[in-house]
């Protein structure tokens, strides 16, 4: 027979737990809460009027397409203070086949490196 | 007979069934084609039903406990004749499951996203080719086996990334495939070799009865686990992934999420059961290792995202990201196995990588289709050309919110679970590696939230003005997975417990899995 009881078991993650219908009880209250703020405010808000148009400090509003924030201007900052680990990182995807390859014969080399010529230097140890 | 009867038949021969269904679709589908688009279609949709329903099948009896074997060939193990042998424990059916999902999902969705395509009876018949190599390279029990489905899968796929031939960078990018599967084909086969002429044995169960862990068989480990983690996508290997998950339609892209995570069980495989018992032997951790490729995995996947600007390419890079992340969690629980200390720790990070192998190919499989969506509305994956399509596409929006909280283990979404597990157990090993996985799954947030403002916010751009929903087909597809994203997440103790954990103890415990083949072996425990 079909029980709730299952569905209402807390995760237990070995040294924490995790319940995820709580924490859904407790976003719908939080919702609930600012839904209740909210109608505090004021109600002489008017659509379709000049209380919806932009305003850009007087300056004219530009075309549609320009007035989107792009893929490539976010993150501009974080991008461009920490340039040279991207352009490395560019750097090592050429988009070359050979180069691919290359790296699979580096990264078995350094497992051959690590995992038998460490392990004879850990028995001689 | 009666429907008792029929089931426990068709349990019997479920593992045979799985591949020969799909395999024979495969054959079946050009000539059925020929008949009526429509009819091939439903013909497929059906084939891959009725591949799922034995999968589930099987499943519902794996996860209590058993493990099934199937044997081509003599049964007499004496008999020095070929005999194939299909082994299903756990894992490999926890590994199916998701295969077989993502397959039926994705042509539910190639309904209407590939209608205006043509040879789309090579197409069909590829993805159930596909399909077929997937399930056969998770059920099988033998290493040749393996490498023959490995390279069905391959080739099949490679074929499917190029299939847009008017585009020149999709032919590129199936080229990059194939060149990179053969390569790491070659070295598995190799690999393969070196245990014939040592055990003469291909199966695998008997090669782990037999491991002695000799020089060869180190070589033969490097050359697996370097060959395996390319074709998952494992970081610096992971260059093919990025162009071939971009440049291939986003149904396949789906279907390839499932091929890469097929290479990681394989990863998996050879560490747990082929080298179970020869971990006590090693003095430098393969867990370790497994780790440290986690963590450059992540790192490595999540900057490149970040500095995107193609949709599908930015999806690419995060899923390698969330790659590191089931290395991490299943390389620690090999780490801190051996550790009697540690059994708890272990057992959670492995629970936590293996539960997010699931919900990597959910979560990112939903992305790439809200991606493949975007594509089929707008002719555009540019995120400096896109915007304002929340306003057109509601329910892709939707779609695409839960795909981001998920991908991002924002709770309460399936990712958070299964990374919860992977923090606190990597915590407990060294809590550097834990701090590292949050910042990466932050660095996860902060690209989707890139996508979701760029292509799915700001004014209403004039060129997207007609741009409407997709078709219904899509919308079942996207919306099924969303809804297993949620499932999964409100509920992930109901799964973890039912099919996540007897997937981690079936790895842990290889010596069950070498007894169903040799019953006289006493390791593994």
């Amino acid at each position: 027979m079909f029980t709730l009881e299952p569905l209402l078991e807390t995760f237990q993650t070995g040294s924490g737990f995790w319940s995820p219908i709580i924490w859904i009880v407790a976003i719908i209250v939080a919702f609930l809460v600012a839904v209740i703020l909210r109608g505090f405010g004021k109600k002489e808000y008017k659509e379709k009027t000049g209380q919806t148009q932009a305003f850009l400090s007087g300056n004219p509003e530009y075309e549609k397409e320009q007035m989107h924030i792009k893929g490539s201007n976010l993150y501009w900052g974080f991008t461009e203070s920490l340039e040279w680990v991207f352009d490395a990182l560019k750097k090592m995807h050429t988009g070359n086949v050979s180069d691919y390859a290359l790296w699979f014969v580096i990264v078995v080399a350094i497992l051959f490196i690590v995992l038998i010529t460490g392990e004879n230097l850990m028995g001689a140890i | 007979m009666n429907v008792a009867d029929l089931i426990d038949l068709l349990l019997q021969h479920s593992p045979a069934l799985i591949v020969a269904v799909p395999l024979l679709g495969a054959f079946i589908t050009p000539l059925i084609s020929r008949l009526n688009d429509k009819v091939r279609n439903v013909f497929v949709i059906l084939t891959l039903g009725l591949t799922a329903s034995l999968v589930f099948l099987l499943a519902s009896d794996v996860f209590t406990g058993n493990i099934h074997t199937y044997i081509f060939g003599s049964q007499d193990l004496a008999l020095p004749v070929v005999r194939i042998l299909f082994e299903v424990d756990a894992m490999s059916a926890f590994m199916a499951i998701i295969s077989v999902i993502l397959s039926l999902v994705a042509v539910i969705y190639s309904w209407s996203f590939m209608k205006e395509n043509t040879g789309l009876d090579k197409y069909y018949t590829l993805i159930l080719l596909m399909t077929a190599g997937m399930l056969g390279m998770e059920l099988t029990g033998d290493l040749f086996n393996f490498f023959v489905f490995l390279e069905i899968t391959s080739i099949s796929s490679a074929a499917l990334v190029a299939f847009w031939t008017n585009k020149a960078k999709s032919v590129e990018a199936g080229f990059k495939y194939i060149v990179i599967s053969t390569i790491g084909a070659l070295f598995i086969l190799f690999s393969i070799a070196l245990f014939y002429g040592q055990y003469n044995a291909l199966n695998m169960a008997m090669i782990a009865s037999a491991m002695q862990y000799t020089f060869l068989d180190k070589i033969a480990l490097v050359l697996l686990i370097a060959a395996l983690a390319m074709k998952a996508g494992v970081v610096p290997m992971h260059m093919w992934l990025p162009d071939a998950y971009s440049k291939a339609p986003s149904s396949v892209t789906l279907i390839l999420v499932g091929a890469t995570q097929a290479s990681l069980y394989g990863v998996f495989r050879v560490c747990f059961t082929i080298y179970g018992g020869a971990i006590n032997l090693s003095s430098i951790s393969i867990g370790w290792i497994l780790v440290i490729l986690g963590i450059i995995t992540m790192l490595l996947g999540v900057a490149m995202a970040i500095i995107q600007t193609d949709f599908k390419r930015l999806i690419a890079f995060s899923a390698v990201a969330e790659i590191g992340y089931m290395l991490l969690g299943i390389g620690t629980g090999l780490v801190v196995m051996l550790n009697p200390e540690m059994t708890a720790t272990g057992l959670a990070a492995m629970k936590g990588g293996i539960f997010h192998i699931m919900n990597d190919a959910l979560d990112v499989g939903l992305l790439f289709l809200v991606a493949g969506a975007i594509y089929y509305a707008t002719k555009e994956t540019s995120l400096n050309k896109l915007g304002g399509l929340a306003r057109n596409m509601k329910y892709t929006t939707v779609f695409f919110i839960i795909g981001l909280l998920a991908v991002s283990g924002m709770p309460p979404m399936n990712g958070f679970a299964s990374k919860l597990l992977i923090y606190e157990s990597t915590y407990q090993l060294n809590p550097i590696l834990s701090i590292i996985a949050i910042l990466s799954s932050i660095m996860l947030l902060a690209v989707f939230v890139k996508v979701f403002h760029s292509a799915f916010l700001g004014p209403a751009l004039p060129k997207f003005e007609n741009v409407k929903e997709v078709p219904k087909s899509m919308l079942i597809a996207m919306g099924t997975i969303a809804t297993i994203i949620i499932i999964f997440g409100l509920f992930p103790e109901i799964i973890v417990n039912s099919i996540v954990e007897p997937a981690a103890n079936a790895l842990i415990n290889y010596g069950d899995y070498v007894r169903e083949v040799i019953p006289s072996f006493t390791g593994g425990v």
